[in-house]
């Protein structure tokens, strides 16, 4: 049997006890990653020497009897948005096709420093825009549970590594829904903490705003254990907030009592699949089983959260990619010879469909006489959105619905329409928006097996009863130990 | 921006594609540009719904988290050395940045 | 029809932190080792956060209080957005729309002799990153631009004046006035070789036509002025050129926009830059990466309390305290906050601030200069130059005596490493035997014995050679040094004509 059979949360206690090595763990995942990763296209980068030589020390280190970190060796994906000093990072993108950072980012410092294992760069959407990995420069990334199916995005690689077993956990990162939607669609869980509860040093930038690292993990327990493991305050990040970081691992399985779960009647009006809803609405069902308090809340500006992102997050995107000009590191043309021809030219051969139609409708937004009329505007109702959670969290713990109006939509299916893409974020946006934490955890199948997620949001902070009411569910059902069959 | 008066979609001019480009220092094909002027038109109709909203009173929201006062000492980290600095430069000579002349006046 | 210049000048400041504004890296100026003082945040590279300095802050809030200038209770940081190579995020951290401060104003001395002042406006000073710098092909045979990021992200002040400045010497004055109150507050070194400081000038003229109305010229702005001298001259080109151009064309404000031009020192001339200020969209939006700052009135009370005097108010004291002239005091204030405190040490412990003035300016100030030494090196201590004036002024030593002593004690410091003392002026005093000698007796003496020595000088003058009683005032006053000269060549002609 391969170590890869095992859910994460049990791999890395067998792990932590010491019953598995780091290079038994590692090995069988680099296996997996041969053996399956032509099919589904996760990895951008797998540095197999590296990951075996961290396993190896680790295995070392703990046979000297020296204390081992929180991960003890389990292995972990890392979304290619994420620097790490000397390996290549590309953020999916041409511009970045040579780019060695000479920095780890924060969260990369936090693995090695918890003796996780870097397994190496997953794929993702050009600087992370995007809900299907399409928009990669590189490769597209498939579902495992369909190959002709998207597995979402933009933390596409991440989240179809973890389904397909090719890492037990991995990192990405979610400005939209980047790490909840591709979680939903491919059955595993997926955590977009609070905003400043993770350090974005080293994280490339989309819309700083919004930006935010987390977790992906085949179980709810590994995914706390790497939460854990990379949050906490950064000097380096000035929106980094300076609170301690809970023992999430060690109060996950104490259920939470008097749980008041709200469901959102926003959430479930017009566009969402009846499939989606009735697996959504028989999890929230479990809850009150469970002797939850379910009551309905109203989250009325909800229904804006779309046009409002899609203003702030180009807007400030056309800002944080200006640094994409060819003079100090990234693409530069061949052929121009004055500055503003190599400006232009670089950009527009190295930048994506994408990445491009978003920078210039953040330039736009962002220009004279529409800033107000659009930027200013999109930011004054940011905050009504965020009022509206401050109304239904002093009422309620937790949020539950839907993360994605469909299962995994097919290659090729939306990537003429880049509208119809943004609205598929509808349930996923708003908590970027405001701020606050929020997990997709596995709830079911449609009828032609593809996986549905049920979302959980909670007030800022809350990521403990956000895990600990993850893992309420996840005891009482079976989905998190069904596996997609990759031949 | 005009209005199209019949199916309320708002047109975005080639010519503001273009400004916009250039202000955004991105070389577009033509197809791009025509390509761009009917999909940003589209989502600016979308985002049009905003003018629904009177948030004349709301203060704007301009980070998820709302701190203040994030201060460093004023203390010397040591710098990284040369050659790490320029390693991913498309053109330096080892101590520099190169570029196209850049012409004065 | 007569003209008017209309000038506002917009001033940037370097601070003097150890580190640049968002990140460790050092801000010393190192142009021969380019981009040794560099890192993720400085080079813009993806993935890096700027986290603001505190010192940073803490320096332009001093330096906004000189100015007088309103603090805001919060401020925030914007990203002011353009391309170009020394700048590498593709936008400068600054302020736009909520400065840190604002509504200042300055004390311009207008005419130094008098003292005369002026204020001028200042509408506001805000914080910001500097840019790198781009070091151009100076060929012209068009080889690449190189560009050293080692002052990217420097921090600086930059100050905006009202156009309350009136001509090209009001403008430089207006420089010095700030490289003068900033070098005090040490918020700066003002080096502008360095481009610590350095400045632009807006600058149109007001033209009163025959008939009594109004109009005024096009505004240009001349870019990256970075000494006094070039800053007046360009001033006064620009002016002249204006006029000239006014009376060519009749162009006013009103059928040009706003101009950029550069100043050739080596032609003298300002040459244009942009014809037209082509449509700037620096799309200025608030640092998602930043948090906004806010003080309180106790902040700012702790920080006005470290505040020293400002030169402006400096002057005044020492005209009133020291009886100096407007002019002694400018003299003095000019050369910067140590060697102000050093002559209202020496002052103070002389009694004379006439007489500290006068060594301070003319003695201390030249010896500086010809050993090219600050004063912070200066050998005399205030407590030993303010001995040797006092001896004078209680008609202890003679003027020149003193010279002779300040001279030796310099000489002295030569070849010992202790600072000359006030021990040694008594040596240097008793070994020349310099003190002056009040003693009647002994001058009588002396004098009887030279008259004796010296028939043929005594002859002379008895036969009408007034001249020839110099020789004999020389060499009485070689035997008793100390002696007044005035007294000795009283009693010399007393006593041969006739006592």
């Amino acid at each position: 049997m391969s170590l890869c059979d095992l859910s994460a949360g049990t791999l890395w206690r067998k792990l932590q006890s010491g019953e598995v090595t780091a290079v038994a763990a590692t090995t069988d995942y680099l296996n997996a990653i041969t053996q399956f990763d032509g099919q589904v296209a996760a990895f951008l980068h797998v540095d197999r020497d590296t990951a075996l030589a961290q396993a190896t020390n680790l295995d070392a280190k703990r046979s000297r009897g020296e204390p081992v970190g929180l991960m003890a060796g389990l292995p972990v994906a890392i979304k290619d948005v994420l620097c790490i000093k000397g390996e290549p990072t590309t953020c999916g993108s041409k511009m970045l096709q040579n780019f060695r950072p000479p920095y780890d980012a924060h969260v990369i410092e936090k693995l090695r420093a918890a003796d996780a294992v870097l397994l190496g760069h997953t794929n993702m959407d050009e600087f992370a825009m995007g809900s299907s990995s399409e928009n990669s420069a590189y490769q597209v990334t498939h579902n495992p549970w369909d190959l002709s199916r998207t597995p979402g995005g933009s933390s596409s690689g991440s989240a179809a590594a973890v389904a397909a077993r090719m890492a037990p956990v991995s990192l990405g990162s979610d400005t939209g829904g980047s790490i909840r939607q591709p979680a939903g669609l491919c059955g595993i869980v997926g955590m977009k903490p609070t905003y400043g509860r993770v350090s974005r040093y080293g994280l490339i930038a989309y819309a700083s705003s919004l930006d935010q690292v987390g977790p992906f993990s085949t179980d709810v327990t590994a995914a706390a254990a790497l939460l854990e493991a990379i949050a906490g305050h950064d000097p380096r990040d000035s929106t980094s907030v300076n609170q301690p970081v809970p023992s999430y691992t060690s109060t996950l399985d104490q259920p939470l009592q008097g749980l008041k779960i709200g469901v959102a009647k926003e959430f479930f009006a017009e566009g969402l699949d009846a499939e989606i809803e009735q697996a959504v609405r028989t999890a929230i069902d479990v809850y009150r089983g469970l002797g939850a308090d379910v009551r309905e809340v109203s989250l009325p500006h909800s229904k804006y959260s779309i046009a409002t992102y899609y203003l702030i997050a180009p807007s400030e995107a056309s800002s944080n990619l200006s640094r994409y000009d060819g003079v100090h590191y990234g693409h530069r043309t061949e052929s121009a010879t004055s500055l503003n021809e190599m400006y232009a030219a670089s950009r527009g051969e190295a930048f994506g469909p994408e990445v491009k139609r978003r920078i210039m409708l953040g330039t736009y937004a962002l220009s004279s006489g529409y800033y107000d009329q659009y930027y200013v505007k999109a930011l004054r109702v940011r905050r009504l959105i965020r009022e509206d959670f401050d109304k239904a969290f002093a009422d309620v713990d937790i949020i539950a619905g839907p993360v994605t109006p469909t299962a995994a939509f097919k290659i090729g299916e939306k990537s003429d329409n880049p509208l119809g893409m943004y609205l598929a974020d509808v349930y996923t946006i708003s908590a970027n928006l405001a701020g606050i934490p929020g997990i997709s955890v596995p709830c079911g199948f449609t009828p032609a097996g593809l996986p549905i997620g049920l979302q959980l949001l909670a007030a800022p902070f809350q990521e403990e009863r956000l895990l600990r009411a993850a893992r309420m569910y996840e005891r009482e059902t079976d989905w998190v130990t069904r596996k997609p069959a990759l031949a | 921006m005009v209005s199209d008066g019949a199916n309320n979609t708002m047109a975005f001019p080639r010519e503001t594609v273009l400004k916009v480009a250039s202000l955004a220092r991105l070389q577009l094909t033509p197809e791009e540009v025509d390509l761009f002027a009917t999909q940003l038109g589209a989502t600016l109709d979308y985002v049009a719904r905003l003018d629904e909203l009177d948030v004349s009173n709301v203060e704007p929201m301009v980070h998820a988290i709302e701190l203040t006062n994030v201060l460093r000492d004023d203390v010397l980290v040591p710098s990284l050395p040369r050659h790490d600095a320029v390693a991913n430069a498309p053109k330096t000579d080892g101590k520099y940045f190169l570029v196209p002349a850049i012409l004065e006046s | 029809m007569h003209y008017q210049p209309i000038i506002g000048l917009e001033v940037h400041v370097q601070l003097q932190t150890q580190t640049k504004i968002f990140c460790g890296c050092s801000t010393a100026f190192n142009p021969d080792q380019p981009n040794v003082q560099t890192c993720p945040v400085c080079l813009g590279l993806p993935g890096a956060l700027p986290v603001l300095n505190g010192t940073a802050l803490r320096l332009a809030i001093k330096t906004a209080m000189a100015l007088n200038c309103q603090i805001a209770k919060f401020t925030k940081w914007d990203r002011k957005q353009y391309f170009y190579p020394d700048l590498p995020k593709g936008y400068q951290i600054s302020q736009y729309d909520l400065p840190f401060s604002f509504d200042g104003q300055v004390e311009l001395i207008t005419n130094a002799e008098t003292g005369e002042s002026r204020p001028i406006r200042i509408i506001r000073a805000h914080l910001e990153e500097d840019a790198g710098k781009n070091v151009h092909d100076e060929t012209g045979r068009g080889r690449d631009s190189m560009v050293d990021l080692n002052r990217a992200g420097t921090p600086l002040v930059e100050i905006v004046s009202h156009p309350d400045l009136r001509s090209a010497a009001e403008a430089r004055q207006m420089l010095e006035e700030l490289h003068a109150l900033l070098t005090y507050l040490e918020v700066s070194d003002c080096n502008m070789q360095e481009g610590s400081l350095r400045c632009d000038a807006n600058v149109n003229l007001h033209i009163t036509k025959d008939d009594g109305t109004v109009v005024a010229t096009p505004i240009v702005e001349i870019k990256n002025l970075n000494s006094f001298r070039f800053t007046e001259q360009a001033v006064e080109y620009e002016i002249a050129r204006q006029w000239k151009a006014f009376q060519e064309t009749g162009k006013t404000i009103k059928d040009a926009p706003k101009s950029t031009r550069g100043f050739d020192p080596d032609r003298g001339v300002t040459t244009i830059m942009r014809e037209k200020e082509e449509a700037a969209d620096y799309r200025y939006f608030p640092d998602p990466d930043l948090v906004p700052v806010t003080v309180t009135d106790e902040q700012l009370a702790a920080i006005r309390s470290e505040m020293c005097e400002a030169p402006a108010v400096m002057r005044k004291r020492f005209q009133s305290e020291y009886q100096l002239s407007a002019y002694d005091a400018s003299v003095i204030i000019d050369q910067g906050r140590l060697l102000a405190e050093y002559f209202e040490a020496t002052a103070k412990l002389c009694g004379d601030g006439k007489q500290a003035a006068n060594w301070v300016t003319q003695d201390v100030l030249r010896v500086m200069k010809e050993r090219k030494e600050t004063i912070a090196n200066f050998p005399l201590r205030p407590e030993v130059l303010g001995s040797l004036i006092a001896r004078v002024t209680q008609k202890q030593l003679t003027i020149k005596s003193a010279r002779e002593v300040f001279a030796d004690l310099l000489t002295a410091e030569e070849d010992q490493t202790p600072a000359p003392s006030m021990a040694q002026i008594d040596e240097i005093v008793a070994a020349k035997g310099l003190a002056i000698v009040q003693d009647d007796g002994a001058m009588e003496t002396a004098i009887a014995a030279v008259i004796d020595k010296n028939p043929k000088a005594v002859a002379d003058f008895q036969a009408g050679k007034q001249a020839a009683v110099g020789a004999l005032i020389g060499q009485v006053m070689k035997q008793l040094k100390g002696a007044d000269a005035q007294a000795v060549r009283e009693k010399i002609l007393t006593k041969l004509s006739g006592g």
